[in-house]
C-alpha cells in the first residue's frame, strides 16, 4: 500500500452519511497539512517585512491567504472527502459573502467620489 | 455497548452534520457583513490611533500560529476518537482548548494595549470596526473553548465514545471555521496595510 493510499485509510464514523463507513485521512496527514499551513503564514509575514515586495504584497497575501483558507476546509473540514451536499451548504454563502465584501470595496473606494462617500465621523 | 445509529434520512446525509453545515454558511454571511464593514471603512477614520500605529504584526503572528496548531489539535482528536483512543481524545481536546485559551489571552493582551494607547470603541471608526470585529470572532473563540472543555468533561467520564465521533467531528467544525475567520482577518486587517 502506497503512503497516499495509507493516508487516506478508512476509519470508522464520520462523513455524516448515515449508511456509509467514512474515509478520513491518518494523523500524518494532518501533521503534514499542519505544517505546510505554519510554513504559509510564516512567508506571509516574511512577505510583509520585505520592501521590494510592496508593489505585489496584496495579489501575494490573497493568495497565500487563499491557500492557507482552502486548505484547512478541505481537509481539516473534511470538504475533501465528505458529501458535495456540505460543499454547497458551505460554498454558495461563501461566495454571497465574497461578492459583498467586493462589491462594498469598489463601490466606496473604486469608482468616484459620490457613489459611496463615506463622511468622516471620526 | 449500545451503540446509537441515525437514522436514514433522505439525504443519506446526518441532519446533525448537515444542520451544522448550514450554520457555518450562515456564520459565513454574518463575518462577511463584519469583513465588509471594517474593509469599507479602512482609511475612513479622521483622528488616530491609526492602525498602522497601534497593530502589532509580530504578536498577532504568533496568536495566529497558536490558533492554527490548535486546528491541527483538534483533528487529531477527532483522529483519535475515531480510533477509540479515549486518552487520546482527552489529551488532543484539552491541548485545542488551551490553545484557544492562550489566543485569547493573546486578544486580551492586544485590545489592552490599544486602550492604553487610546484607541477604544469609540475614539475613530477604525477603533468601531476593529473591536467588532475581533471582538465577535474572540466571543466564538471562548464559546468554543467552553465546548471544548465540556466535551474533554465527558471523555474524562467515559461518555464520549468511538460511536460519538460525530459529537467531536461537529465541535471540530465549528473550531477550524473560527481558524479561517482568524485566517481572513489576520490577511485583510493586520498584514494588507
Amino acid at each position: 500500500m502506497s503512503a497516499a493510499a495509507q493516508d487516506q485509510e478508512s476509519v470508522v464514523g464520520g462523513t455524516g452519511s448515515t449508511d456509509e463507513p467514512a474515509s478520513h485521512p491518518t494523523w500524518r496527514f494532518y501533521v503534514m497539512i499542519g505544517l505546510i499551513l505554519t510554513v504559509i503564514t510564516a512567508a506571509e509575514v516574511a512577505v510583509f517585512y520585505i520592501p521590494a515586495l510592496r508593489g505585489v504584497l496584496v495579489p501575494i497575501l490573497l493568495v497565500l491567504s487563499g491557500a492557507k483558507f482552502a486548505l484547512v476546509v478541505m481537509f481539516y473540514m473534511h470538504l475533501r472527502f465528505d458529501s458535495p451536499i456540505f460543499s454547497g451548504v458551505f460554498v454558495a454563502p461563501l461566495l454571497l459573502a465574497v461578492l459583498v465584501v467586493v462589491a462594498l470595496i469598489v463601490l466606496f473606494h473604486v469608482l468616484p467620489h459620490g457613489m459611496g462617500t463615506i463622511s468622516g465621523s471620526g | 455497548m449500545e451503540i446509537a445509529h441515525h437514522p436514514p434520512t433522505a439525504t443519506g446525509l446526518d441532519n446533525r452534520k448537515l444542520g451544522f453545515w448550514t450554520f457555518i454558511g450562515s456564520e459565513t454571511l454574518f463575518f462577511g457583513s463584519l469583513i465588509s464593514t471594517y474593509m469599507v471603512y479602512k482609511g475612513a477614520a479622521v483622528t488616530g490611533p491609526y492602525p498602522h500605529e497601534v497593530l502589532n504584526i509580530p504578536v498577532t503572528s504568533v496568536s495566529t500560529f497558536v490558533l492554527l496548531t490548535s486546528s491541527l489539535a483538534m483533528v487529531l482528536a477527532l483522529n483519535a476518537v475515531q480510533r477509540g483512543s479515549r486518552a487520546g481524545t482527552l489529551t488532543w481536546l484539552l491541548a485545542t482548548a488551551i490553545g484557544g485559551l492562550i489566543f485569547l489571552g493573546f486578544q486580551a493582551y492586544e485590545f489592552t494595549t490599544f486602550v492604553h494607547e487610546g484607541l477604544t470603541i469609540q475614539t475613530n471608526v477604525f477603533g468601531s470596526a476593529f473591536y467588532v470585529l475581533t471582538g465577535f470572532h474572540g466571543a466564538h473563540v471562548s464559546v468554543g473553548v467552553l465546548w471544548l472543555l465540556t466535551l474533554a468533561a465527558l471523555t474524562a467520564m467515559g461518555k464520549i465514545g468511538r460511536e460519538d465521533s460525530l459529537k467531536v467531528e461537529i465541535a471540530g467544525l465549528y473550531w477550524h471555521f473560527v481558524d479561517v475567520v482568524w485566517i481572513v482577518i489576520f490577511t485583510l486587517i493586520y498584514l494588507i496595510p
